[in-house]
């Protein structure tokens, strides 16, 4: 039924925009002076059909279903209807041999539910398809009767391209407030809710130097002591993060410096796109390459030294975090080099600066906001990384600021705790959302930090 | 053509001879270029150039757009070592020292030969960062009070001092259009350069801001050689003394300035302070 909908929708609007800008032109040809171009008649009478068409489709979709379901589910004894549980797996029921999937015995309830709700849905859809239709149908007839001359059909449109626009920019803004929503009502919930066994509070949770998610599943299991101290994740993460900076800012603003001022336009040709395949490597490979390669190499180096090194080690993670996140700072800081103005350079050769004193008293810090973001970029996708920190620094959250030792990370823990079957009312679960709250709040501080670094160079710098 | 050059030369010479007293004590041609072309790629773009600039005064370079002048100027200071493409033959001395010489360090030569842009283009930095640059990479003083010294000196002599004394600290790329570009002047002045090169120093300013820096520039020719390429004919006949005319990569015509525009002896020159072309 979606198909003969969508097909409708489009042979519509394609005919809406002919007649639309048929009737103006035939209109223009007897001497009327058109105020918009015939274009757009047409694009106006198309946004009158689209509009409308996709806003009852998608009203009128969730409306039909949850109509047709309600109506199958009568067949069913009160008792289950009434039950969350049961009315919903035999929904699922319904609809799985509404859609001819089910196979094996059927009852003579489920059979008549599942007829019920075809029979529904199909009137349903079918309702759906008439008022769309009919409201494509009044568009059409609308558009074609305010073609005229003084009509201001072009300035029209641009309204409806910027209510677009505007819905647009509006889902990314409503997204993010529902996500920072949905997890902070469940951090609020691990806080806060009596009925949560063993929730920490929240002084323990942010100063608890253990971490141990564990919990008793059942009675016979005994009382398992768990513990939610946020620290040694916390400084899991900066560590790893700090050794991936040290790895990728040298290296990654050094080969910037080198692609922007150094290298041949040829070079830089085939360099930066080398370079930028290396953000493209998915990062489970990265996470297998830092597992199976590089941690035993440290471990043995190690051992040659008479260290003691975990075979898990935040170095092995961190290294090879420090070479996934090069890409951002190389290329980003690349870009705005380049975008420092060649007079500047002339500038100061003109004094008699040598090119390297150039680069660092001039290109340097004229380019310096945009090699701060493209740094706070990196650090963020470094503390947000999860799968190289899966498999190359372990799950042991060890507090500790020793590189060779085992540790773990907020993301890696969120991933472990969420990984299989949860009960949804444990603490346990819950504190994946805590963690993913600080997480967040931990993100957005490096991001008013750059913010307000950058904002005090524009200003002294422009 | 031959013919003309060796015309020019002798022109030259009695010229500087009427004006040995003016400019006593200096040598008669500071810089001095002798059958020099320039290449970009294959592009011929300057034609065998032979052209001597006196010591104290201004020289103006006038002549169409293309025509090869501030390719010239830029030769003058080797800033055409910064376009890959680009290859200069022939000889340029300044001071009996080939400036295109193996042993010759590029950047002690742009030390002596200062350059102004068509642009404005302070480096984003405080007024006082953008003086005290030069000496500070050339270790010019030795302790802040001297780069304090040079700094007030070098702003003193760009006609900029009195408007920035209060606001030495803020950023250059605050100042107007016409600040920036005598900020900019005050930036070459600060490393003591023999010779300052402008290229169209004038043309993004307003007039106001042009009658300053003419003004400037007139007053900087008792200490400085200044060469000054520029689009305007009113400007070459107010600030310098002598103008060489280009014309499609060649250099048709030198003179004192008077001459060019009273009395030029090509038709080309004639044409085009006549505005027929240009």
């Amino acid at each position: 039924m979606t198909v003969v909908y969508f097909t409708a929708l489009a042979l519509l609007t394609l005919s809406a925009y002919v007649l639309a800008s048929r009737r103006s032109v035939a209109l223009s040809s007897t001497g009327v002076r058109l105020h918009s171009l015939p274009a757009y008649h047409g694009l106006l009478a198309i946004s009158l059909v689209i509009v409308p068409m996709l806003l009852i489709w998608a009203v009128g979709t969730p409306l039909v279903s949850q109509f047709a379901a309600s109506n199958a589910l009568t067949n069913f004894p009160a008792e289950t209807r009434n039950d969350a549980l049961q009315a919903g797996s035999a929904l699922r029921e319904i609809k799985n041999l509404a859609a001819g999937q089910r196979s094996g015995d059927v009852s003579d309830t489920l059979r008549a539910a599942a007829d019920t709700y075809s029979a529904w849905r199909t009137t349903g859809d079918y309702l759906l398809l008439s008022i769309g239709l009919a409201a494509a149908l009044l568009g059409i007839a609308a558009s074609l009767r305010l073609v005229s001359g003084p009509f201001r059909a072009r300035n029209h449109f641009e309204s409806v391209v910027r209510v677009i626009l505007l819905a647009c920019a509006g889902v990314a803004v409503l997204t993010t407030i529902g996500i920072v929503a949905s997890v902070l009502t469940e951090t609020i919930r691990f806080f806060f809710d009596p009925n949560i066994k063993g929730r920490p509070g929240v002084f323990d949770f942010l100063f608890g130097t253990e971490w141990n998610p564990q919990q008793a599943m059942r009675a016979d299991q005994g009382d398992i002591k768990s513990a939610y101290g946020f620290v040694p994740l916390l400084t899991g993460t900066l560590l790893i993060t700090a050794i991936a900076m040290c790895v990728a800012g040298p290296l990654g603003l050094l080969s910037a410096i080198y692609l922007a001022e150094y290298a041949s336009p040829r070079m830089r040709r085939y360099a930066k796109p080398v370079l930028e395949i290396l953000a493209g490597v998915p990062t489970v490979v990265l996470g297998f390459f830092a597992a199976l390669t590089v941690a035993p190499y440290i471990r043995g180096w190690g051992e040659a030294l008479g260290l003691d090194v975990a075979s898990e080690s935040a170095l092995a993670a961190g290294l090879v975090m420090g070479m996934m996140i090069i890409p951002f700072i190389s290329s980003l800081s690349d870009d705005v080099m380049n975008a420092v103005p060649q007079s500047l350079r002339d500038g100061a050769y003109a004094l008699g600066a040598t090119k390297s004193e150039a680069i660092k008293q001039v290109v340097l810090p004229a380019a310096l906001p945009g090699i701060v973001s493209a740094f706070m970029l990196a650090m963020s996708r470094a503390i947000g990384e999860t799968m190289i920190v899966v498999m190359a620094a372990g799950l042991a959250a060890n507090l500790t600021l020793n590189p060779l030792d085992a540790v773990t990370t907020i993301t890696v823990q969120i991933k472990t705790i969420l990984v299989g079957d949860q009960e949804f009312d444990s603490a346990k679960t819950l504190a994946a959302f805590a963690l993913g709250f600080v997480l967040f709040f931990i993100t957005l501080i490096l991001n008013i930090i750059a913010l307000r670094i950058v904002r005090k160079y524009r200003e002294q710098y422009d | 053509m031959e013919n003309s050059t060796v015309d020019l030369s002798a022109i030259e010479r009695v010229e500087a001879a009427r004006t040995a007293h003016l400019t006593a004590g200096a040598k008669p041609a500071k810089v001095l270029a002798r059958d020099v072309n320039v290449y970009y790629g294959d592009k011929h773009a300057l034609k065998a150039v032979n052209v001597e600039i006196p010591d104290r005064g201004v020289m103006a370079f006038i002549g169409p757009s293309g025509c090869g002048k501030s390719t010239f100027l830029r030769c003058i200071n080797r800033m055409n070592d910064t376009i890959a493409s680009c290859r200069v033959t022939g000889k340029i001395t300044i001071d009996d020292q080939d400036i295109y010489d193996r042993s010759l360090d590029v950047v002690q030569l742009r030390a002596r030969v200062g350059m102004v842009f068509q642009k404005p283009n302070p480096f984003p930095k405080s007024i006082y960062e953008n003086v005290a640059y030069g000496p500070r990479i050339h270790g010019l003083t030795a302790n802040k009070a001297e780069m304090d010294d040079v700094v007030q000196s070098s702003l003193e002599k760009a006609a900029l001092w009195n408007e920035v004394k209060d606001r030495l600290q803020d950023s250059g790329t605050g100042l107007s259009g016409g600040q920036q570009q005598r900020l900019c002047i005050a930036r070459a002045i600060a490393v003591n350069p023999d010779i300052i090169l402008m290229d169209e120093p004038c043309s993004a300013l307003d007039p106001i801001a042009t009658a300053k820096v003419e003004t400037l520039i007139d007053e900087l020719r008792s200490n400085f050689c200044i060469i000054i390429v520029t689009h305007s004919m009113q400007q070459a006949a107010r600030v310098s003394q002598r103008t060489a005319f280009f014309h499609l990569g060649t250099l048709v015509e030198e003179d004192s300035t008077k001459t060019i525009f009273s009395n030029p002896k090509d038709q080309r020159t004639q044409d085009y302070i006549t505005g027929r072309f240009g």
